[in-house]
């Protein structure tokens, strides 16, 4: 029997949410100054989270790693954030916004939660502008749409290319409004190492305060995880450097499952490696494949310079392949096509890891309009090229620039080089309606939760979810949990669970120390992420998955004897930091790789090459793998499986096709 | 593929902590590959002084793609290098040649003591925009977002001056050690919008008062700011946090 309630409330999909907010139960105002709620992460969902719940009147404690809470992952995202308003009178809804997030996933999130999204979207529209969030307008004043992937509809709000700096810095400053009017308290350049759980139910943490090297304990009524994805297990991502499953996967060692790890979104347009000294990879907006062709040479291992390739012995692989998209495939088939012509043998650049996105067709084209525009008869070439870099320019500029910054190449003049990169995680910590873990007390909000995306996420939508878990979610179901526990003082952190979880914070702390070996943690962390990138990234089967566990197990083992963390534990030491972020991640590469093996299908961003189609597309198994998979931490680094079946009722389920 | 043949001489500050005098320390680095960002020829550094047993460089990072504010190093008397708009994560090391001495200081500013090597404390930055950077709307109250039309313009106007990312490039530039650039693009962006106006006396007066308690100095109109500043934020927000600030006192 599986130990997983939903807690899906009874009703149409449309009535769900709207009844259980009438009928949820409330915590009296005098009542919420003495509950204490501890955040832990300050992105959109915590610090939304954080804020709202302290104007309920809840004390709030924030934790983040960073020296300022401004400066969470969030801040990165390019694109936009969706939302159901249907301002541009386009025939969008509630309803379509839900079925397109649910299609998107490939049929593996769950309805109720995804509802909820789609209902709450419009309002964080409102309240992100009635904080002043600065969101793109047309001239009469009002709100801008642009398309995005996977939609018919223009429903994506933005603010040019920094869509989510504008609305992470709309909640660090209803945060630190919160934060001056003594309601939170904040505790940046805190890492939390550990959960205290008294009588099964979540009671505080363990944080190190990253200065002065000190472990405190620190008490709350119930404790939310706002932490982000797991995505840097693969070492390189477009991932902050310091975006870390530490939080989570604590979490998951005291009892909260794991919802299903193995789904990783790989986005196809970043740019490539450039050398083993690489640290981090950077995304190119999705938008750039509108106008750009991607391609590489027919023959094998090519050495030309790519201007000096002819038209006919250039190979466009996803216009040939995929007539009826072109270039325009989704994320994940994008990606996957890529890989497939690099490991064949065909990539480019250096390192042969790299395709073309190739924008001369494009200049020529816009070259030709734009000199008809002006009314230039019989331009020259240079002329129409010049016309067309202006109106490239004019769409893409700051991309290019980017480019151009990174690479040092100009990409008006030569293809660009791009390759796919780990992006976002749809997997994380299994939570049930309430967003409450299987940890009674302890939640996870955001890109931490498995609940939204299913096996797929959609661009733009990620920023949406995060701000409705913090702003208009969990303000209302945590006093499903909290109403019940008015009675329950707050109790002293010299309580033996405190105690107790502090020594086994400072016994890792130790043992990394004693370790004394050779290796930096860098060393590891590389290692790992290639194990997990060549067996558990865009493609996986039975035989590399077995391989990888293999290896993750021996390069753990490796670790822990052969580890060197230089300085000293009572000082600021990122290699300590490090440390305890990558000994978490050679756990977690475990679980996703038993994870991946274990779901004989593919779907979304799992693609299973045993699994697929005559033509190579995912091929996915409705009668055998339609559930969340929830892995429960049994010890030693095993774990049981439980299975959250999937019920669509209000979708019909249906093959997702491209061709 | 990854190598390249740069030789580097870094001059590095070293502190072990707040209390602990610090000074300039020279290593060599070969090898360095012109695609390698800054940071990552610190990784380099970093790599070669684990293997060696000795304290690594602690240095401010995170998203390396020049937009968390985080990274901040003062390279050549420059913050954040010799490229204008650009951070020091973005900066790479083909904007400097094979054989060159790189001087590379912490963030230096009375309000911004240094932690540890280059890590300074940025924390005055929050407190400041916790004292009026915000519109108090809690949630739940919002209006219609488009029952409040916004003039283009000012939209765009209100935006560059979000652009800001908090790093205190502004502040290391100043020979005031001034943080005028960075709390007048907040004042700006708020006073520029409808939505900003009701608190805009309150926030002028609060914001620039825990400016001057910070001990941030004050604007001798130099214009380094603006020069340095990664995103471009412009001088013109000073001469409005000025208004909005005389304005304020008037109406008291």
């Amino acid at each position: 029997m599986s130990k997983l309630d939903s807690k899906i409330p009874e009703g149409s999909i449309e009535q769900k949410w709207s009844k259980y907010k009438s009928s949820v139960a409330l915590v009296n105002p005098a009542n919420k100054r003495s509950l204490e709620i501890i955040v832990v992460g300050s992105g959109l969902a915590g610090s939304s989270a954080a804020a709202s719940l302290a104007e309920m009147g809840y004390k709030v404690k924030v934790f983040c790693f960073q020296d300022s809470p401004r400066r969470a992952h969030s801040i990165a995202a390019q694109g936009g954030i969706n939302a159901a308003k249907n301002y541009q009178n386009d025939g969008d809804s509630t309803y379509r916004l839900f079925y397109d997030t649910i299609k998107g996933g490939d049929y593996r999130a769950r309805e109720g939660n995804v509802h909820r999204l789609a209902e709450v979207s419009a309002s964080i529209i409102d309240q992100c502008v009635a904080q002043g969030v600065p969101l793109a307008r047309e001239y009469g004043g009002m709100l801008s749409n642009r398309s995005f992937g996977g939609t018919q509809v223009q429903r994506t709000f933005y603010a040019a290319g920094q869509t989510g700096q504008q609305l992470l810095l709309g909640a660090y400053s209803a945060l630190e409004r919160q934060i001056g009017l003594g309601a939170v308290e904040m505790y940046s350049r805190h890492e939390m190492l550990e959960v205290v759980t008294i009588e099964g139910k979540a009671r505080g943490i363990i944080a190190r305060d990253l200065i002065t090297g000190k472990l405190e304990r620190h008490f709350g009524h119930a404790v939310l995880l706002c932490t982000g994805g797991y995505g840097n297990v693969f070492y390189l991502s477009t991932n902050a450097m310091g975006s870390n499953v530490t939080a989570a996967w604590k979490a998951h060692k005291k009892g909260a499952f794991f919802g299903n790890p193995c789904y990783t979104q790989i986005h196809p347009t970043c740019i490539p490696v450039s050398g083993d000294h690489q640290s981090k990879l950077t995304l190119m907006s999705e938008s750039l494949r509108n106008d750009g062709r991607i391609w590489v040479p027919k023959k094998a291992g090519d050495t030309r310079k790519p201007n000096e390739i002819p038209e006919e012995e250039r190979d466009y692989y996803l216009e040939r392949r995929y007539p009826a998209f072109g270039n325009l495939v989704p994320r994940d088939v994008a990606s996957r096509a890529a890989k497939e012509r690099c490991d064949a043998g065909f990539g480019v650049g250096a390192s042969k890891m790299a395709v073309y996105l190739d924008y001369k067709a494009a200049i020529d084209r816009y070259g030709k309009t734009k000199a008809k525009t002006l009314g230039v008869d019989n331009p020259t070439p240079a002329q129409l090229r010049d016309f067309g870099k202006q109106v490239v320019e004019e769409k893409y500029g700051n991309l290019f620039e980017m480019y151009e910054q990174i690479t040092g190449e100009n990409p008006y003049e030569v293809p660009m080089r791009i390759y796919p990169a780990v992006h976002y995680t749809m997997g994380g910590l299994w939570v049930d309606y309430n967003l409450m873990t299987t940890v009674p007390g302890m939640y996870a909000l955001g890109e931490a939760n498995f609940s939204d995306h299913g096996a797929n996420r959609l661009g733009a939508s990620a920023l949406m979810q995060g701000l409705a878990d913090g702003y208009f979610v969990i303000p209302y179901t945590i006093g499903a949990y909290l109403a019940n526990e008015i009675r329950t003082k707050a109790i002293p952190t010299d309580h033996e669970a405190f105690v107790n979880a502090e020594k086994e914070v400072q016994s890792q702390i130790d043992k990394f120390f004693a370790i004394k070996g050779t290796k930096s943690v860098d060393h590891f962390h590389k290692r790992l992420g290639k194990i997990m990138w060549d067996k558990c990234g865009m493609a996986r089967n039975e035989k590399g998955l077995k391989e990888a566990i293999q290896e993750i197990r021996a390069l753990r083992e490796e670790f822990w004897k052969d580890l060197r963390v230089t300085g000293e534990p009572n000082e600021l030491n990122p290699e300590l930091e490090k440390a305890g972020r990558v000994a978490d991640f050679l756990e977690l590469g475990e679980l996703m790789c038993i994870d991946a093996l274990n779901r004989n299908e593919s779907c979304g961003g799992h693609f299973r090459e045993e699994f697929q189609t005559e033509e190579g597309e995912a091929n996915r198994d409705d009668v055998n793998y339609s559930y969340v998979a929830a892995w429960e931490n049994k010890g030693n680094n095993g774990w049981e499986l439980h299975k959250e079946e999937l019920k669509f009722e209000a979708i019909k389920i249906a093959a997702r096709s491209y061709k | 593929m990854s190598h390249g043949n740069m030789k580097i001489t870094l001059k590095v500050w070293r502190q072990k902590n707040a209390k602990i005098n610090g000074q300039l320390v020279t290593y060599q680095l070969n090898d360095i590959s012109p695609d390698m960002s800054f940071l990552e020829m610190f990784d380099v550094l970093n790599e070669q002084l684990i293997t060696k047993g000795e304290d690594p460089v602690a240095f401010d990072h995170d998203c390396r793609e020049g937009i968390c504010g985080m990274c901040s190093m003062f390279i050549n008397g420059r913050p954040h290098g010799p490229k204008n708009k650009v951070t020091t994560c973005q900066l790479h090391m083909r904007s400097f040649k094979d054989g060159d001495t790189i001087v590379v200081e912490p963030w230096r500013a009375a309000a911004f003591p240094v932690i540890k090597d280059l890590t300074v404390d940025r924390t005055a930055f929050d407190r400041i925009i916790a004292k009026g950077g915000f519109i108090s709307v809690n949630t739940g109250n919002a209006q219609d977002a488009n029952s409040l039309p916004i003039p283009k313009h000012d939209a765009d106007k209100s935006f560059e001056a979000a652009a800001c990312i908090g790093c205190g490039a502004c502040v290391a530039t100043c020979k005031n050690s001034s943080a005028m650039l960075f709390v007048s693009a907040k004042i700006s962006q708020l006073a520029l919008l409808p939505q900003g106006q009701v608190e805009r006396v309150a926030r002028a007066k609060n914001m620039v008062a825990q400016m001057d308690a910070e001990g941030f100095g004050n604007c001798s109109n130099t214009g380094a700011c603006e020069i340095e500043c990664p995103k471009g934020i412009s001088l013109e927000n000073i001469a409005r946090m000025n208004r909005e600030f005389y304005v304020a006192n008037l109406k008291d």
